[in-house]
């Protein structure tokens, strides 16, 4: 364990009654990363976040924070501070009353609380705003406001709990660039938590997969994406064809399971000629969905077997396409993009 | 759009209001009545001197100043028994919450007589003398429904996290509650601690029975009905009462009607 570990699990288990909301679980955050636990609900990743701030104790286990056993300790006394999913704004305070709240609570000189309160609106881009009462806010802006009430602290730690969850899909993407600028800024460890794979990948400096309160994978982006330790991680993050048994002994004269992105699959005419080398099939297009960027694919195999295959529009258009649909097709891809998969 | 009301829905409204306002509207007249001890109508002649009389019954202060500090006292335990039970209720999960909640709110739904003669017996079957504070323990009874009532309805529509966040924030559990909890509750405070005030102001069945001896101010004005001596005095009295609990009501009415806007934040 090196020592600038922000966050440190070992072993940590959060039982609810007979449920094992969190498993066993080991991790290791480093400082001043941008960390995304990442998976569906009910895996175990928001009582992760909340063992972190204090709101939850573990059952069992250890959790050290830069090197200082925390499991014990209140919210109150742990250097880390929340962006609830809900934002929690305190609805009779200004935005700048909801700001200072932490350096009320301490007790800092009122100058210095000012100069902060400025510093953290700001930061935010929302200067101007410290008169207004959070209902007379956007769901954009009481965002804002609640990133800059959890910063003003200068916690060791930031946690995030689905904090885009209930924001439309532009301005989430807006904020995704906006809150990783600000992380870049500000240097502090961001600890994230959601349930979307395409928000996890475009932030993350590193991802946890959770599953049923237990780990399957941590890593970069691309590792996750690209070397899928388990099943499950190859079916959360993005789309994964698995293959497996029969088929699979077909294609590869193993049986041994393997994953295939389907961007990764090429469609060919049956008659076409084949790289020497490739892994080729023969079937049906079952169904042809056009979504503009691109098109999905449904290819049923010769012998049994379906596959999900996605190809660019680069030059067919939607009619092409869809002309598609009852074609017999040979699909090919390349051996390097299989992963094989254990478990 | 709404739609214009129809002349029938006006006359029946109407019709309401003066059912229930003549009977008030005859209590101010009787009080400047010359007759003194039979209401006539029409007034045999018109005075202000019931007025002085009033200032001047010392049974009379005796009694609302007793009225008064019952009152106080049970609203004030009314307001902490009822902010803690709400809270217990709210916050955690136990066994017998629910019958809890239930018993809480039952006094209120109970006819008064069954509370009064089942608090005589137990005020008699433990040799407690009758005092100040058997009556405030009474009306006790039925104040802390109103505290919790308002109370845990706020509760329920103020997010969960936002206590979260306080402590969150640095803010221990006395800070949460003074600058989160407290400002949050206020207004659900006031409005039921203003109806606690006027329902024990004004309770005369329950006090009938634990209060032995002592007259507070219905029980005062109650006698008048059987005893009566200067008459009119009891209808200044009354306009007094009247005027003194409209303003608190009309105030809670409005503070919950505001809150109700932003109480969810």
């Amino acid at each position: 364990m090196s020592d600038h570990s922000a966050v440190i699990f070992e072993r940590v288990s959060r039982h609810f009654g007979e449920v094992k909301a969190v498993d066993e679980v080991d991790l290791e955050i480093k400082g001043g990363e941008f960390f995304s636990l990442l998976g569906p609900s009910g895996s175990g990743k928001t009582t992760c976040l909340r063992l972190i701030a204090g709101f939850d104790r573990p059952t069992f286990g250890r959790i050290l924070l830069y090197r200082q056993d925390v499991s014990t300790l209140p919210p109150y006394e742990r250097d880390v501070n929340t962006v609830f999913q809900d934002y929690a704004l305190f609805p009779h305070m200004t935005v700048g009353e909801n700001i200072a709240y932490g350096l009320m609570v301490r007790k800092a000189p009122k100058e210095q609380r000012q100069r902060r309160v400025d510093e953290m609106l700001d930061l935010v881009q929302l200067s101007g705003m410290a008169g207004r009462k959070p209902s007379q806010l956007s769901g954009g802006q009481r965002q804002r406001v609640a990133l800059a009430r959890a910063l003003i602290n200068n916690p060791k730690v930031l946690l995030l709990d689905e904090p885009l969850g209930a924001l439309d899909l532009k301005l989430r993407q807006q904020m995704q660039v906006e809150l990783k600028a600000i992380q870049k800024r500000v240097g502090i460890t961001f600890v994230f938590v959601t349930h979307d794979q395409e928000e996890a990948l475009t932030m993350s400096d590193r991802i946890a997969v959770f599953n049923k309160g237990k780990i399957e994978q941590v890593g970069s982006p691309a590792e996750i994406y690209e070397h899928p330790a388990t099943a499950f991680v190859a079916g959360f993050v993005g789309v994964s064809n698995l293959v497996g048994g029969d088929l699979a002994k077909r294609m590869t004269g193993s049986e041994s399971r393997f994953s295939i992105r389907p961007e990764k699959i090429h469609l060919q005419k049956p008659d076409e000629d084949t790289v020497p080398g490739q892994i080729v099939a023969d079937g049906i297009v079952r169904d042809v969905i056009y979504l503009g960027l691109y098109t999905r694919y449904l290819v049923e195999l010769t012998g049994g077997g379906d596959l999900v295959v996605v190809e660019q529009n680069l030059e067919t258009t939607s009619m092409d396409v869809l002309a598609a649909r009852g074609q017999r097709v040979r699909v090919a891809w390349a051996k390097e993009h299989m992963r094989q998969i254990g478990g | 759009m709404r739609s214009k009301a129809s002349l029938g829905l006006k006359l029946a409204a109407l019709g309401t209001l003066l059912f229930l306002h003549i009977p008030l509207l005859i209590i101010f007249l009787y009080a400047f009545t010359t007759d003194e001890a039979t209401y006539t109508f029409p007034l045999p002649g018109v005075t202000t001197r019931w007025f002085g009389e009033t200032l001047g019954r010392t049974d009379l202060w005796a009694a609302l100043t007793l009225s008064l500090k019952v009152a106080t006292v049970a609203t004030l335990a009314a307001l902490i028994l009822g902010t803690l039970a709400a809270a217990a209720v709210y916050r955690s999960r136990f066994f017998g919450r629910d019958a809890v909640s239930f018993l809480l709110v039952l006094p209120i739904a109970l006819p008064g007589i069954v509370t009064g003669i089942a608090l005589r017996s137990a005020i008699g079957s433990l040799d407690i003398p009758f005092s100040f504070w058997t009556i405030v323990i009474g009306h006790a009874t039925f104040c802390v429904v109103t505290v919790y009532n308002n109370v845990l309805a706020r509760f329920r529509r103020t997010s969960g996290s936002l206590i979260e966040a306080s402590m969150d924030l640095g803010a221990n559990a006395f800070q949460t509650f003074r600058h989160v909890v407290l400002p949050n509750i206020a207004t659900a405070l006031l409005a039921g601690g203003m109806l606690a005030f006027a329902l024990s102001f004004d309770e005369v069945i329950v006090t009938t029975f634990t209060a032995g001896q002592q007259t507070t101010l219905p029980i005062w004005i109650f006698s008048q009905l059987t005893r009566p001596r200067d008459r009119p005095v009891t209808n200044v009295v009354a306009l007094f009462v009247i005027a003194i609990t409209v303003i608190p009501i009309f105030l809670a009415q409005r503070l919950t009607a505001e809150s109700s806007d932003t109480g969810g934040g």
